[in-house]
């Protein structure tokens, strides 16, 4: 019982999706690394709850630094647009930066980024959701 | 099964060209030509087909209809959109009058897309041809019988001159028609609609139109991803951009190449057919869609095997 429970545990850790954040210009900026495809895309949504939750007017703006994600699936492109529709309801603001050129590539085919915005780097996000 | 051909491949509406969009043909290809000269027609039609195909062709107009070719004398059609009706000249073009013919039609849905091509197939009107409509819609035959009622249409229902008969498919059973193993699949659609998987001779094809793809709703992936496995061709609803189809045009019973080419790399399948075009693509975008299409693929793909990508146009024939 209790292996089972350490297993249990251990593939918790191992699926439960962590996203570092750290401040920069006033902006909340969090990390988000390697696949996000139909298999954690509800783990994404769980993980960025709790940051969406503070994405609202007069509250910092919401950074996803995407450099470390290299596969980004049609699931995981819908999560980001529930976030980036929630930060609007919200009168917060939301955006995405630092995409990898193929993961650039497959918001363009999919045309989601006309939907949420992206920055090239996040510098220039950052001066941008500053003012 | 040995090809499949496509008699319609629009969405929504039947679409024609205008005078602008085949004056920007000439040009673009007078461009190309770039003064040459040409010996021989021969030679004409070899620049011709060298050309980009939005320059010296067209993905076509006609909506709905995909005719699957097998050994077999009965004719083998998915849907009756307008394709229908250069479907049905071509076939009293090879097998004349009287000579006659079975029909077996498998209809998707019953939206007026998909079905406005009957009125206009001829084989419908010679006596002793033989027509089954296969469908899983309840009001199948009535839906058949209204747009041929007036004051929709001159020519009532009951002037059909063939043997016009009615099979209501049971979603998820297989059925054994012609030699084939056709099984119907519910998809989300308004008013619902039915994807066919058709197995026979080692080969496999799907027609699924007019399918929206949740992209939350993972055990419907899987499911798809069932449905499409192994597929030697699946006919994909495209008509939308992912983002269109999640968003400003989500639960408008349409999908996305994007979610066409995830679905086939997790069935396996061997060639996806972008169908269903938006009418307000020109050929230029289609063009467009295509080649974007087989990038993701490319970018997508990993260890997999290549998925074979073609988009559809009215005339299209792809060997199995």
């Amino acid at each position: 019982m209790a292996y089972l429970a350490l297993v249990v545990a251990r593939n918790y850790c191992l699926t439960m999706m962590k996203l570092p954040t750290r401040e920069q210009s006033g902006v909340l900026i969090a990390e988000v690394s390697g696949r996000i495809d139909h298999t954690i895309a509800e783990e994404f949504t769980r993980a960025l709850a709790p940051l969406l939750s503070n994405c609202a007017l007069g509250r910092a703006p919401l950074l996803l630094d995407f450099s470390g994600v290299i596969y980004i699936s049609s699931a995981g492109l819908r999560v980001l647009m529930m976030a980036s529709r929630q930060a609007k309801a919200q009168q917060g603001s939301f955006a995405i930066a630092a995409l990898t050129p193929l993961v650039q590539e497959v918001f363009t085919i999919s045309r989601f980024n006309l939907i949420v915005p992206c920055y090239a780097n996040v510098d220039a996000a950052c001066q941008a959701l500053a003012q | 099964m040995k090809q499949v051909r496509f008699w319609g491949t629009r969405g929504s509406l039947p679409t024609a060209l205008t005078s602008p969009d085949i004056r920007e043909k000439i040009v673009s290809a007078l461009v190309a030509a770039n003064g040459r000269s040409f010996r021989n027609r021969a030679a004409i039609d070899e620049f011709v087909d060298s050309l980009p195909f939005s320059v010296g062709g067209t993905f076509g107009g006609n909506s709905s209809c995909v005719e699957i070719l097998t050994d077999r004398p009965e004719h083998l059609i998915c849907d009756m959109g307008s394709g229908a009706r250069p479907l049905g000249q071509a076939k009293l073009a090879r097998f004349g009058v009287p000579n006659p013919q079975t029909y077996h039609i498998f209809i998707s849905h019953l939206h007026w897309d998909h079905l406005m091509g009957f009125p206009f197939f001829a084989p419908m009107y010679i006596p002793g041809n033989r027509i089954i409509i296969h469908g899983c819609h309840e009001q199948l035959e009535d839906a058949i019988r209204l747009q041929m009622r007036a004051p929709c249409f001159p020519v009532d229902y009951s002037q059909a001159g063939a043997s016009i008969e009615f099979d209501r498919m049971t979603p998820g059973k297989p059925h054994d028609i012609c030699g084939l193993t056709v099984t119907p699949k519910l998809q989300l659609h308004a008013g619902d609609s039915y994807g066919y998987r058709f197995d026979g001779n080692g080969k496999s094809v799907v027609y699924s139109t007019d399918s929206e793809h949740k992209l939350d709703d993972n055990e419907a992936f899987r499911e798809f991803a069932r449905f499409f496995s192994k597929a030697d061709l699946v006919i994909f609803d495209a008509m939308y951009s992912l983002a269109e189809a999640a968003s400003v045009k989500s639960d408008w019973g349409h999908s996305s190449n994007v979610v066409g080419v995830e679905l086939c790399q997790a069935a396996e399948a061997r060639r996806l057919a972008l169908f269903h075009h938006e009418p307000v693509h020109d050929d230029k975008q289609l063009a467009r869609l295509l080649a974007e299409t087989r990038r993701l693929e490319q970018i997508t793909r990993g260890d997999r095997p290549a998925l074979e990508i073609v988009s559809a146009h009215d005339g299209l024939i792809v060997d199995l």
